[in-house]
């Protein structure tokens, strides 16, 4: 049942030699917490950097059940390891979809909540934990709990965005949002300019979703060009999913197929070909998955891996850094073709959630010695605005960034205290940022 | 909707099967003998959509129960259109070398486990003159290798044995499909390091539903095992006998 292998994150950067285990029902996971020192429950892995990354790590993909559904109410209740694409390929035909959902399809629940991840839609509906009714939980001790706002709300709060470093969640129950389409109407807007972006997305604050694609490349009066995508639910065209499976990248490409000079013609190209376009009703997989058609895109930064840089800058002065921020990744020359940006609603009760209020942007960086210095740059200037970094996303953050910007880090260390986490649960990234 | 019983049912591969004709509506009854575990099956292939799902427990090495088994099928599905055998143990080579109580242990789990409850089965439908009876097999009955010859001739036993049985009833439109599975990686080979002629379960699921659909005789999944196995059968004795396999 345990084998040694080497994991990584998405982003194939950094890689560990790791214990993994992999219990084949729920109960057997909930008893190999009770094995020798610390470990970490791993789902798909999927988040970018090391967060899901230890020496002994629990996979929960056996623990893959649904356990209820509720179809009236759209009350839905499952095991940790499930994911969000098969719950899609259950509820999206009873006329259900998930309150919240992260780029990709192919997150667990739990990991979902350990991340506490956010969407097109963070402005109006805030992060998935806010929609988690409550969740089971096995501590440090072994013993399984369940948490909610309103019972064991401390553990919650720190379970929530906790990066599972409170406990294994075996189980949860979300409230899903009613659906009459599995149609998406997309409204297109091109922004010449990062300030005509910013407007933008202030003007449609009420679009349920609002999300765009940014160009990190271009430079001067162009700097921050952007094709900002709403989207409402649509009422009609039937409530099918189509699932395809994704077209593989077999292997590693050779790195250097990415570089600025191509990811430079694909943004121009890209930036061009996007034309302002009314409502159009889109399938709801590619509107919201674009990326999951194509499996292992990770692939296609070769084999020493990229960074992802994500970081969340407040709304004051929110423009004028970001423009700082964009300055400083085009001058590089070397950010991605796939940068996203999006202005964030409030902020929740969790303890290490991600989203504040104000704009946050998200690109990649191929591995190598010079973008790890650009991504250590962002970092410091996002500390000087008063900004955070995902930790979803995050692979090289120094501790005292971290313990800067995630004020409430010594609060989720007293729950963690207090519940029998510290000790028992860590990852490569939660030794990084000074956790105990 | 379909009426499916299905023995071993927290097998990886069978409850993949099963996850396909929940989606299809169809009704289950689930045999095993882990009854937590089976009850967490139940309750993920109501939601997947299956009509209704039934539950029994059975250690299936109690053979002497195994009539009692399928009369409770036959009560909680009306009449059975789709037997899956899947249950069954992956026997540790070495351990059986050193033990005949292991060695046989593992042959009546394998193999005459299932050939009780085939010829219950078999009875039964032919007397009804319908029906499709799916058994899992594997490669490893093909030709006994040193590394797994226990399970291998267990399984060579119920090959040969569905063999047989699907002539005799082909008269009575009764259909008997053997799956021979590759590796698939499930809880059952957790301690094997994977390759590329590793497969999921959920694709040799979809393989064997279609087969049984279709009335496949005998199927190789992945369909390229069926080429692996014609060049391992075709070795003559003096080179194969000098292999490490």
């Amino acid at each position: 049942m345990t084998m040694t292998t080497t994991i990584s994150g998405w982003g194939n950067y950094p890689r560990q030699e790791s214990q993994c285990t992999k219990p084949s029902t729920a109960a057997l996971l909930r008893t190999a917490v009770n094995q020798e020192g610390s470990l970490l429950a791993r789902g798909m892995g999927r988040s970018y950097g090391d967060s899901a990354n230890a020496h002994k790590v629990l996979a929960t993909s056996y623990c893959n059940h649904f356990i209820d559904f509720d179809e009236r109410t759209g009350k839905l209740t499952a095991e940790s390891g499930i994911t969000l694409r098969e719950i899609l390929t259950v509820i999206v035909p009873k006329g259900w979809f998930l309150p919240v959902t992260p780029g990709t399809s192919y997150v667990t629940l739990g990991g979902a909540i350990a991340s506490d991840v956010h969407g097109k839609n963070h402005h109006i509906a805030g992060t998935f934990g806010q929609h988690v009714t409550s969740l089971n939980l096995v501590l440090g001790t072994g013993e399984l709990l369940t948490s909610s706002k309103h019972e064991n709300a401390d553990l919650f709060h720190a379970t929530c965005g906790g990066m599972g470093l409170t406990g294994i969640i075996i189980s949860a129950t979300i409230q899903l949002i009613p659906i009459q389409s599995s149609f998406i109407n997309q409204k297109t807007i091109k922004a010449g300019c990062i300030e005509s972006a910013c407007e933008l997305f202030e003007e449609n604050n009420d679009a349920t979703y609002s999300v765009a694609w940014i160009d990190c490349l271009a430079k001067g009066k162009n700097l921050g060009r952007s094709v900002l995508m709403l989207g409402e639910h649509a009422e009609e065209g039937g409530l099918e999913i189509d699932l395809k499976e994704p077209v593989a990248v077999p292997f590693n490409t050779p790195a250097a197929l990415l570089n600025s000079m191509t990811m430079k013609t694909f943004n121009t190209i890209y930036w061009h070909k996007a034309k302002a376009k009314p409502h159009h009703a889109v399938p709801l997989m590619p509107y919201f998955y674009p990326l999951d058609a194509i499996g292992n895109w990770n692939r296609m930064y070769g084999k020493k891996g990229f960074l992802q840089f994500q970081c969340v800058i407040p709304k004051s002065d929110g423009v004028a850094n970001m423009r700082k921020l964009l300055t400083e990744v085009a001058n590089s020359g070397e950010g991605s073709c796939l940068a996203v940006l999006k202005q964030f609603g409030k902020a929740n009760d969790s303890l290490l959630s991600f989203p504040t209020e104000g704009y946050t942007l998200a690109l990649d960086f191929k591995l190598n010695e010079s973008t790890m210095q650009t991504v250590s740059r962002l970092e410091a200037m996002t500390l000087d605005m008063g900004g955070r970094l995902y930790l979803t996303k995050d692979a090289v953050m120094q501790e005292s960034t971290f313990k800067a910007t995630y004020p409430n880090w010594e609060k989720f260390e007293a729950v963690r205290e207090q519940y029998g986490a510290i000790g028992k649960f860590s990852s490569m990234q939660s030794k990084r940022l000074g956790l105990a | 909707m379909k009426k499916v019983l299905i023995i071993g049912a927290t097998s990886a591969i069978a409850e993949h099967c099963a996850r396909i004709w929940a989606a299809k509506g169809d009704v289950m009854h689930l045999v095993a003998r882990n009854e937590q575990h089976v009850q967490t099956i139940a309750s993920d292939l109501k939601v997947r959509g299956a009509s209704e799902v039934t539950t029994y427990y059975l250690d299936l090495n109690n053979v002497g129960r195994h009539e009692e088994l399928l009369n409770v099928a036959d009560d909680a599905l009306g009449s059975v259109d789709i037997v899956l055998i899947a249950h069954g143990t992956l026997s540790n080579q070495i351990k059986c070398e050193g033990s005949v109580e292991e060695t046989l242990a593992e042959i009546q789990t394998n193999a005459l486990s299932t050939i009780s409850i085939l010829t219950l089965i078999a009875n039964r439908f032919e007397a009804r003159k319908s029906g499709a009876i799916c058994v899992i097999s594997s490669v490893a009955g093909d030709r006994g290798r040193s590394t797994n010859y226990v399970y291998g001739s267990a399984k060579a036993m119920v090959t040969t044995f569905t063999s047989g049985m699907r002539q005799r009833l082909y008269k009575s439109n009764v259909s008997v499909v053997t799956i021979k599975p590759g590796f698939v990686d499930t809880p059952m080979t957790s301690e094997f390091t994977k390759g590329l002629l590793w497969a999921e379960p959920s694709a040799v699921a979809e393989k064997i539903v279609k087969a049984i659909d279709e009335k496949k005789s005998e199927i190789y999944v992945p369909s390229f095992w069926w080429m692996i196995m014609v060049i391992l059968k075709k070795l003559p004795n003096f080179i194969f006998k000098r292999l490490d396999l």
